[in-house]
């Protein structure tokens, strides 16, 4: 029988066996090949929820089936009583004072007490020696529910004596918040909206709705805890940043940080969805509770509970302009729904407050950006990070403007564009290319998609190409095609004055009579490349063709989030700088021994390149290994970008942001106006990258963000009642995701205008393209339809009026 | 309950299976063979996707008793299946698919270690590398079942016939154009090497 991937010496099951990453080549700006592929495609790469150890126990979480309630009773008796149960935990089992966490509010408990504030929430963990054994013990747990008023939008969490999701709040926003129902607040005020908006010959109003998104990572929550002899605890995990959950496990566990050894498994995408914690404590808890391993792996339907979701959004915007085209003020309110629990809301606000204009040049603004906490499903980060929601209310404005005005919706846009050193709404200059108009003209100027696809020259229609495909539900009659175009503004990295940094550990040293370098950081790989580009920085930085990607885990310091499009430049930030400094000791090592014999080794640049050491005139001085032999150079540092500020929290002004990321779509869509079905025909792109450093990765992270952005404008949306606050769609059977069939060709134009104050000039991609994709479908929509449709998903019912 | 059948070539025992366990759940927990993956459990995914004597199916809607007696090829076993369809000369015309026969005849020669050591990948294994259709990867060996069984169908796919082929297959992170590339990449290298 072939072997588990076990974890009790070696993490065999890790990612971390990329040795074939050394039989890679290629330097940066090159389309490297992914280390791991290989073990991806033979089946070997294992994922958290593939880890296995065995002698362990299967954990289960039992959840609550009521959105707020208080619990007056738990009853374990006959869950324990199960044969093949070996624990059975509820907060009172909590083992220190520790018993809630979060990312910056710590308000989430590990598991409900007194109350349950959403659908789903853990209240009590079973461990059994078999999944079933475990999920029927968790059924037979009696809990006896009150059932509390629920709080479930604006008008009931500050409605007069509404009760509060979190009585006693004590963070930091509390003093600012205009109601304990609101998590932050964030205004933004600039110039003088009230007198611009005088000037204006025509103003357009909307009111937008943004459905709560998933991220729908298809590797589920997952990952094994191991008790060690030390009386700490190994977890295998698939997570964002291993660093923060530490920080967060740690206390609840009562072990110091050293005790908690993580170790990152095979993560199966993660778009956000798994910067909070899900069973992470859960499996320690249990591990150190009955001495065993523990193993917890979500299904699709506990998924949907186990990570937060999108914010859904109401956007209130008013936008004025003169007759020939200028905007001249915009007024916009954005009011987010957080959930049960703060996750990351605050910073979200953050960043639908400064993004709210999108990447357009208005000076009188006046801003306000709120999150709430209702007894909805907590959310927090996804892909695009609150400027999403802003990006489709704003480029809906847009659309209407232009055509109120008369004009062309591109030119209408590209008149009002931002450029380099355009003023942001909040004071702070856009310091570095914002090729906004240049964008808008390529995706404008790449060739249409033939009309009529679906009829190939005297053939019947092809149904697969028509809306409703296989379903054979039209022939082409009543069938129009739409076009519409959108454009989207997205920071990156971490803002607001957040310390943003990341620690890399490289090594240099001669292996079996080559040179190699090894490259050690704590940073998450999700599916996005990293590994990829960290040994083409090593490459290209240290001249050598061997570079191995150790396992990230927290023997090493924090390599921040796999978020906010910010890991390979501040990751990647760090393997350059470290490997910068490690070349200079390699130099010094050359120096040292070499030195007498070239005065080049005194006076000239020097470069390692191909495996030897090499003056900027190309005179080789010495082969590295010889340099290397005997010795090791092993360094490793912390890398920070330029520092951020806060945000002024009455005006809104700070230089707030490192970094602007943009991409502009092109939608084409054929939509069948009897019964409502839409075909997106092409989805084309174009987007600033800054620098690309492995081109093939590149173009396949617009794709992949532009496919998310192109699902929550036709099919995506976690459905709760709103008059029970339940979830009533947790499953891919009812939560829909684009299939190869719902998605186009995507054709994608990257430009490389890069920023100088960036490693290499890149500039961060992973989000952009999921801003601008959902407004360019809708606006398509509108287009082909002629109809407002101010809301995602758009369903058939919006499109025939039934 | 005991169940016994082949896997990747090699014939496997199980014992105390549950009733309800699903053939997913055998391979992955009790075959040592996590290959295939736990993306849904539902049948929406196809992540879990195997042949079963020949047939893809979502193994995680098979239960493990359906299985005896029959033939199973997962992911781990996709290089060793290609090889041997290509020196039993395949299928080149495009039109003959699997017959039922055809599948149970085929025999794997039994893998020692995991799949991959031997590093011969099969064409599509190989194609969805090149072609970077392989981001988190967690899709792939489910997507790589039932591409190869679409190569073995229809040496010459139409975008069309490729999308209805992977229609059962969700990725989150490729936006799937890669996925299109690869497998026209892998249909093309088949061609040439005919
Ligand atoms: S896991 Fe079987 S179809 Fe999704
Ligand atoms: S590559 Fe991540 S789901 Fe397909």
């Amino acid at each position: 029988m072939a072997q588990h991937p076990q974890v009790a010496t070696a993490p065999a099951g890790t990612p971390t066996n990329l040795s074939q990453g050394s039989k890679t080549k290629g330097g940066i700006g090159e389309s490297t090949l992914r280390p791991d592929g290989t073990l991806k495609v033979t089946g070997e790469f294992a994922y958290s929820s593939d880890m296995w150890h065995e002698d362990m126990l299967w954990g289960h979480t039992l959840r609550s089936t009521v959105a707020h309630a208080e619990i007056k009773s738990i009853d374990i008796g006959e869950a324990v009583a199960m044969p093949g149960v070996y624990a059975v935990l509820t907060y009172d089992d909590l083992p220190t004072e520790v018993k809630n966490y979060g990312l910056e509010i710590q308000d989430t408990p590990v598991l409900a007490h007194g109350k349950v504030r959403h659908h789903g929430e853990p209240v009590a963990l079973v461990a059994a020696d078999h999944p079933e054994t475990a999920r029927r013990a968790a059924a037979k747990i009696k809990i006896e529910y009150a059932e509390l008023p629920l709080i479930t939008d604006e008008a009931s969490a500050t409605a007069p004596g509404a009760i509060l999701v979190h009585e006693g709040r004590d963070d930091h926003h509390i003093g600012h918040v205009p109601h304990p129902n609101i998590v932050h607040r964030q205004p933004i005020v600039r110039g003088n909206a009230d007198e611009a908006a005088a000037r204006a010959d025509v103003v357009v109003k909307g009111e937008y709705t943004f459905g709560m998104q998933d991220q729908a990572f298809l590797g589920p929550e997952s990952g094994l805890a191991v008790p060690s002899e030390d009386g700490g605890v190994e977890l295998y995990v698939a997570t964002q940043w291993l660093h923060s959950d530490l920080r967060q496990i740690a206390p609840v566990l009562g072990l110091p940080e050293e005790k908690v050894r993580m170790t990152l498994s095979g993560v199966g995408g993660a778009f956000g969805g798994r910067e909070d914690l899900s069973m992470q404590i859960h499996a320690c808890l249990l591990a150190l509770r009955t001495g065993k391993p523990v193993k917890i792996v979500y299904n699709r339907f506990e998924s949907f509970f186990g990570h937060v979701h999108r914010h859904p959004a109401k956007l209130h915007y008013e936008h004025g302009a003169t007759k020939d085209g200028k905007l001249t003020h915009l007024k916009c309110r954005i009011v987010l729904d957080g959930g049960a629990y703060a996750s990351a809301s605050p910073a979200v606000v953050g960043n639908a407050s400064s993004l709210s204009v999108g990447p357009y040049v208005v000076d009188d603004v006046d801003i306000e950006a709120i999150a709430l906490y209702t007894n909805n499903p907590p959310c927090g980060a996804m892909r695009g990070f609150g400027a999403v929601q802003a990006c489709f209310a704003y480029e809906a404005q847009m659309d209407k403007l232009a055509a109120k005005l008369g004009m062309d919706p591109v030119e209408f846009r590209q008149l009002n564009a931002m450029e380099q050193g355009t003023i942001m709404p909040t004071g702070q200059p856009v310091d570095s290319p914002a090729p906004v108009a240049e964008l808008l003209r390529r995706v404008k100027a790449m060739p249409l998609p033939p009309e009529q696809q679906w009829l190939a020259a005297g053939e019947e229609a092809d149904v697969r190409a028509l809306p409703g495909g296989l379903s054979n539900t039209t022939h082409g009659e009543g069938v129009v095609r739409g076009i519409g175009y959108a454009v989207g503004i997205k920071n990156v990295g971490f803002s607001e004055g957040f310390d943003d940094y990341s620690t890399a550990r490289v090594r240099m040293e001669v292996v079996g009579g080559e040179p190699v370098a090894t490259v050690h950081t704590a940073m998450a790989e999700v599916g996005q490349g990293g590994v990829t580009v960290h040994a083409q920085i090593a490459r290209t930085e240290l001249g050598v063709t061997q570079v191995t990607i150790h396992p990230a885990d927290t023997q090493v310091g924090s390599a921040g989030s796999t978020s906010a499009s910010r890991q390979t430049y501040v990751t990647g930030g760090a393997v350059k700088h470290t490997c910068e400094k490690v070349r200079e000791k390699v130099l010094e090592l050359g120096r040292r021994k070499f030195g007498s014999y070239h005065p080049a080794w005194a006076t000239a640049e020097l470069l390692l390149e191909g495996g030897k050491v090499v003056t900027d005139g190309g005179e080789v001085l010495a082969d590295l290994v010889d340099v290397l032999e005997g010795d090791a150079v092993d360094l490793e540092l912390e890398w920070r970008h330029r520092p951020t500020e806060a945000f002024d929290l009455v005006t809104g002004q700070g230089h707030g942001h490192v970094q602007y990321s943009f991409a502009a779509h092109r939608a084409v869509v054929e939509v069948d106006t009897e019964l409502g079905l839409v075909k997106v025909i092409e989805l084309a792109c174009a987007q600033d990258v800054g620098k690309a450093l492995n081109p093939l990765s590149v173009v396949g992270q617009i794709q992949g963000g532009t496919t998310q952005g192109l699902g929550v404008a036709v099919m995506e949306e976690i459905i709760v009642d709103p008059k029970t606050a339940k979830v009533l769609n947790p499953s891919f059977t009812d939560y829909l995701i684009p299939t190869i069939l719902d998605t186009p060709t995507i054709p994608v134009d990257v430009l490389e205008l890069a920023d100088d104050h960036a490693p290499y000039g890149l500039r961060g991609i992973g989000e952009a393209p999921t801003l601008s994709s959902t407004p360019a479908v809708l606006a398509a929509i509108r287009n082909a339809t002629g109809l407002e449709l101010n809301r995602t998903p758009v369903r058939p019912e919006h499109l025939t009026g039934t | 309950m005991r169940v016994n059948f082949t896997v990747n070539g090699r014939q496997q025992e199980a014992d105390d299976v549950w009733e309800g366990e699903s053939l997913l759940y055998v391979l992955r927990e009790r075959m040592g063979l996590p290959g295939s993956k736990n993306a849904c459990e539902q049948g929406e995914c196809g992540s879990c996707t195997v042949r079963l004597d020949g047939v893809p199916v979502c193994s995680c809607l098979v239960a493990a008793g359906q299985v005896e007696g029959r033939e199973v090829v997962t992911v781990e076993g996709l290089a060793d299946y290609a090889k041997q369809r290509a020196e039993h000369g395949g299928c080149a015309t495009g039109t003959c698919g699997t017959s039922l026969d055809a599948a149970k005849s085929w025999e794997a020669r039994p893998l020692d270690g995991q799949a991959g050591e031997q590093g011969e990948l099969s064409p599509i294994q190989q194609a969805f590398i090149d072609a970077g259709a392989v981001q988190c990867g967690f899709c792939t060996p489910g997507l790589l079942v039932a591409a190869d069984e679409l190569l073995e169908r229809n040496a010459e796919p139409s975008d069309a016939d490729i999308r209805e082929a992977l229609s059962g297959n969700l990725c989150r992170c490729t936006g799937y154009e890669k996925i299109l590339d690869a497998v026209r990449l892998a249909a093309a290298r088949q061609e040439e090497a005919v």
